[in-house]
């Protein structure tokens, strides 16, 4: 059935199929793990029990998306070779070594400490305790690191020669490592980790809030903390985003220019489009509301900076403008959000208003998914804007397939598609209906086997295996 | 003897890294195996909760199986991985499944048989794409100008499906033999009754698959069947006999530790059997150690991490073991 397909592009469709759920997962563990950290500190600290109660059931959804982040990533690190058999070879030498540092240094962590950290509390006592969830977290944030490193390389190689095989060689580790874009992807994606995260945890705090009768300790916290986190780091997200966009211009011009959706060349500055419908084969955007010279300022910061077009590369060396052009602006546009947010939860806190205020809790709620969204757009501008390459300027994605037929990648991704599906899409139907529980008001320690009073009101649910069936 | 240079120890190191592998990961697959022979409710809580806190970290030695394979010797990682396609994806595919039932079973009440049914499924279909692929890399991968050429069903053969079963049974020898370390009452009796099972199946498959290997290739012929090496012909079915006593041992006088170190023993032992048929081959009879390794520099960078990491690594995940040492009480667990 797979016959009149391309074997390359069913290869593509599948990387993309299980990268774009992988990075899900990661993105929302990597904040949860440091919120955990956070809230498993300020417990030891002060000793109140809130942060506790919050950190037990955070901990619970951590453990759900940590255990598709760890299914999901097994899967990645395989298809390199299954399906990228020639990028695997030929790009091995240099890329290898340093996701091996990430397995040697983050993956063992991590899961070395996530048993102690979820079932050993008891076990080991709250500093060794704290210990493990801060080694959770230092571990996610390690892999974040080596992974982007990786990632970063491939858009803007250094550090390499080629050997006589058409192997990429290490020449110098440092170079290779801290290569021109690293910094600035691995700094913009840590901060979407934590955005990401922050607008999950404020949305379910608003969920709690907005249902008066489990208006709890716990739901406040934890309002109020991601609230913070967005009025604190969004604005340093904007401000890390747009050095990425210079870096990015500086090293991959034909990716800016898809993204702005230029396709010609204005060598005395170019108008910023709003919005329009970019036409690859017309070479040109369709219906643009365009700002004049504004695009030339933000990425030249010069009113007639030189911009080029597209129309300046090859056909078959220019990334899709179509789909990167948008998402772009929806990730621009969700960043925006984010930071607006941050600035109404700042006002209503300074009112006394931030745990009575519905509408800011309303659109806490509706705001909770979208930095997934933002943190997938991101991406995609990204990798799609490195097209037609998979190492940038030097190996083509085309050239850097298994010499596989298109039935067999075709039926393993059929295989992908049916059961992450299933398996993910249970997941999160799970952590959802964690989500919707109350965050427990206690004023001591959970007991997880008897009952505990919500709100001072009554004896809810128990804490214990079964909450979940009643909630 | 070829000199001892940096392929050989990161050959080296890989083994490890895959033998951690399979005897970490083989008991807690084991468990899964074994799942749907316990009672459900408290009998599958326990089995469950005996693995839930290790079986991650257990997992990651996969991880830098594979990971490291790719730094080091990316054109076996290159080669390999394409021709045993589809029992790779079948493998990861398993491993998606039963990972998640860690977690999921504990969010339902209804659905939980499905998390069940998924845990063991996808136990059952990793451990047997694992002996699969290990068959047809026994075997021989056909490789020509750094690509593999043969077909995309060529993994499948006899010989193959029945290291397969092999692994599998295998994974269930372990599983029974550490529930019975690590559990008490009716989930300890029914794991020892299948201890007696799995230990008599794994030794036939093992019997079956060691007279058939050094007829599948003249270069394990050679091995096995010419001085010095022909030592080992009669040293590991010796040792593996010694193991066999020690578990029966073990079981006969309830010192619930021995049977799961002799069951590990055993699996050292092929694996060293393993070892001695491939060496100095990664691909056996395609690509010999030094043929797939990345250039020195590569191999270098990553061993100073090595060295360092290694050690930590497994000083850490013994203290992991060491927290939840001792039988598994039957109310804990977080959930």
């Amino acid at each position: 059935m797979f016959e009149g397909f391309d074997a390359i592009f069913l290869a593509r469709l599948q990387f993309a199929f299980t990268v774009s759920f992988h990075i899900i997962f990661p993105a929302f563990s990597i904040g949860l793990a440091s919120y955990l950290t956070v809230l498993n500190g300020l417990h030891l600290w002060t000793g109140k029990p809130v942060y506790l109660s919050l950190f037990d059931y955070w901990k619970k959804i951590f453990a759900v998306a940590f255990g598709m982040g760890v299914v999901s990533g097994i899967t990645m690190s395989y298809q390199f070779g299954t399906n990228w058999s020639v990028f695997s070879d030929k790009t091995g030498p240099v890329l290898g070594p340093l996701m091996g540092y990430e397995v040697l240094t983050a993956f063992f962590l991590e899961a070395g400490f996530l048993g102690v950290m979820l079932f050993g509390r008891e076990r080991v006592g709250e500093k060794l305790h704290f210990f493990a969830t801060a080694m959770v977290g230092v571990g996610t944030l390690i892999s974040a690191t080596w992974i982007l490193a990786v990632n970063s390389w491939m858009h803007t190689p250094a550090g390499y020669s080629i050997n006589e095989v058409g192997q990429f060689v290490p020449e110098d580790w440092w170079a290779i490592v801290f290569n021109p874009s690293f910094p600035y992807r691995l700094v913009h994606m840590v901060l979407a980790a934590y955005l990401t995260t922050a607008f999950v945890v404020g949305g379910v705090g608003a969920l709690h809030l907005l249902r008066r009768d489990i208006d709890t300790p716990g739901a406040r916290t934890m309002f109020s903390m991601a609230m913070w986190m967005a009025t604190l780091v969004a604005p340093i997200q904007i401000f890390a985003g747009d050095l990425h966009g210079l870096n990015t211009l500086e090293h991959q011009p034909a990716k800016i220019a898809a993204m702005e959706g230029h396709y010609d060349d204005h060598p005395d500055g170019a108008p910023l489009i709003l919005f329009g419908l970019p036409d690859d084969d017309a070479e040109t955007v369709r219906y643009s509301v365009e700002i004049p010279k504004l695009s030339s300022l933000i990425l030249t910061h010069e009113l007639d900076g030189p911009l080029r077009g597209l129309k300046s590369w090859a056909k078959d060396e220019r990334p899709p403008a179509e789909l990167i052009f948008w998402t772009f602006r929806v990730m621009v546009a969700i960043g925006f959000a984010m930071l607006g947010f941050g600035i109404w939860s700042l006002w209503a806190r300074w009112r006394g208003r931030l745990y009575r205020a519905p509408w800011l809790h309303r659109a806490a709620v509706i705001m909770s998914p979208m930095g997934f969204v933002a943190v997938l757009c991101g991406w995609i501008t990204t990798e799609v804007g490195r097209q037609p390459y998979v190492v940038y300027g030097m190996l083509k994605t085309a050239e850097a397939a298994s010499p596989l037929a298109a039935p067999a990648v075709g039926t393993s991704l059929m295989a992908f598609i049916v059961i992450y599906t299933a398996v993910f899409g249970a997941g999160t139907y799970y952590i959802l209906r964690l989500m919707n529980r109350p965050a427990i008001a206690i004023d001591e320690p959970v007991d997880s086997e008897g009952p505990v009073r919500a709100g001072g009101i009554m004896p809810g649910p128990s804490h214990g295996k079964d909450a979940a069936d009643h909630a | 003897m070829p000199e001892f240079d940096l392929a050989f120890i990161w050959a080296g190191l890989i083994a490890f890294a895959v033998l951690a592998y399979v005897i970490l990961d083989g008991f807690d697959l084991g468990v899964g195996i074994l799942f749907p022979l316990f009672d459900k409710g408290v009998q599958r809580d326990q089995a469950m909760n005996s693995v839930a806190p290790v079986w991650d970290g257990n997992e990651t030695w996969l991880v830098l199986g594979g990971g490291g394979l790719m730094a080091v010797f990316p054109l076996a990682y290159a080669t390999v991985l394409p021709a045993l396609y589809a029992p790779i994806i079948a493998m990861l595919l398993g491993l998606v499944f039963r990972g998640v039932a860690f977690e999921y079973r504990w969010r339902t009440h209804r659905a939980r048989w499905i998390w069940d049914w998924a845990f063991f499924s996808g136990s059952l279909v990793a451990a047997l794409a694992q002996g699969i692929a290990l068959g047809a890399l026994v075997q021989g991968i056909a490789i020509e100008n750094r690509e593999y050429v043969g077909g995309w069903w060529d993994w499948l053969t006899p010989f193959s499906m029945l290291t397969g079963a092999a692994l599998a049974v295998g994974y269930a020898l372990l599983g029974a033999t550490w529930l019975n370390m690590k559990t008490t009452d009716a989930v300890r009796e029914r794991a020892r009754s299948f201890v007696w099972w799995a230990m008599l199946a794994t030794l036939a498959l093992i019997g079956i698959v060691s007279l058939w290997t050094p007829f599948i290739d003249p270069l394990y012929y050679e091995r096995w069947f010419t001085f010095p090496t022909e030592i080992f012909s009669f040293l590991v079915p010796a040792a593996i006999v010694g193991c066999v006593w020690i578990m029966w041992q073990g079981m006969v006088r309830n010192r619930d530790a021995w049977p799961f170190l002799s069951a590990l023993g055993i699996f050292i032992l092929c694996y060293i059997g393993i070892g001695i048929s491939f060496y100095p081959y990664i691909v056996p009879a395609a690509l010999t150690i030094e043929e797939a390794a990345a250039p020195e520099a590569s191999l270098e960078f990553l061993l100073v991490g090595a060295i360092v990491l290694v050690p930590m690594i497994l000083g850490y995940t013994i203290y992991a073991y060491w927290v939840f040492r001792g039988k598994v009480d039957p109310e804990s667990g977080y959930h």
